[in-house]
């Protein structure tokens, strides 16, 4: 107690010291996560919206007349093969391997565009039958649900096209390492949001 | 030195790790559709084990994709991902909760309706 009173003992700190310590991009990367946090919270809505509405059908199509599991358990593995390469990607950037980090950059964007043309697929053999978001309330809420994740997904892909032309003006520098971080997180964000899709969806609505 | 400036302790990405995920998710994925599609169990069974299984996958690529963990960011990127499973369990429960129950209790008829039964 005694010994606290001395002038040269130093004054208590009560911010975080060694900042340089940390990786330039850890505030947008936290931000970022912020940021798709809130995004979960619009699906929970959409979610919750499908959920309340899902016996809805207005004497119109029902779940196990309208969806075909098996383009479903497709786009299911395309998405989550895009994940696997998303990953591959990242991976490569922290060996410092450019051309690997834009091969699997450009394999995962193969993936997105198969995956939203799948669905664009879907959904116009729905619309040709009948199916439309006019149709009744469960459709309107099937469409706003899945092309809210679709539309997501469309963005990932030209988010993945600008982030190849940016790796390809300046390589892998520090700005280039956040992007990506934030980019593979958005990825990997949605095929969670697709896991929730896929089961509340399509399987237990055709179960 | 790129390594320790951009990545971080936490954020230090094996390939193992995307693999290990890849394979359990994949298997998960793969258990849920044949439940539904070669249909071995009855309808309340099936649903439950779909729904457990998509909640496993959920928390299996969130740890193993998005790298979710009590050290990332110091443990904030756990802490918001807590709150909002929070946040989302209660919007959805609860919408579902209330819209059930005043379906119930104030439109009777649509209860009997043949078409407002769920599959």
């Amino acid at each position: 107690m005694v010994a606290h009173t001395d002038e040269t003992v130093a004054p208590p700190t009560f911010y975080h010291q060694d900042e340089d310590h940390y990786h330039a991009g850890g505030g947008t990367v936290l931000g970022f996560w912020i940021y798709l946090m809130s995004d979960a919270l619009i699906f929970a809505t959409l979610f919750a919206t499908f959920g309340v509405l899902s016996s809805s059908f207005a004497g119109g199509p029902m779940p196990h007349e309208l969806f075909d599991l098996r383009v479903v358990a497709v786009n299911t593995a395309v998405l989550l093969v895009s994940a696997l390469t998303c990953g591959l990607s990242m991976i490569a950037l922290q060996a410092g391997r450019l051309g690997q980090v834009r091969l699997w950059l450009l394999v995962t964007a193969l993936l997105g565009v198969a995956f939203v043309g799948i669905e664009l697929y879907e959904f116009r053999h729905m619309i040709a039958e009948g199916a439309t978001p006019q149709r009744s309330a469960y459709l309107s809420a099937f469409f706003t649900l899945v092309g809210t994740h679709g539309l997501h997904v469309t963005l990932g892909v030209v988010w993945i096209a600008v982030m190849m032309v940016q790796l390809r003006q300046r390589g892998l520098h520090a700005e280039n390492h956040r992007r990506m971080l934030c980019l593979s997180m958005f990825w990997h964000f949605l095929d969670v949001i697709w896991i929730g899709v896929f089961t509340f969806v399509y399987l237990l609505g055709v179960l | 030195m790129a390594e320790h400036a951009h990545s971080g302790e936490a954020n230090h990405f094996t390939l193992r790790t995307y693999l290990t995920g890849f394979i359990v998710a994949a298997v998960l994925t793969a258990v849920a559709f044949w439940i539904v599609m070669a249909r071995p169990l009855s309808g309340a069974v099936a649903a439950t084990l779909v729904v457990a299984l998509a909640v496993t996958q959920i928390v299996v690529q969130t740890y193993s994709f998005l790298h979710v963990n009590s050290r990332a960011q110091e443990g904030w990127t756990l802490t918001a991902y807590v709150f909002t499973c929070v946040l989302v369990l209660i919007a959805i429960g609860g919408s579902l909760w209330i819209m059930f129950h005043l379906n119930s209790n104030m439109m009777p008829g649509m209860m009997s309706d043949p078409m407002s039964q769920a599959p």
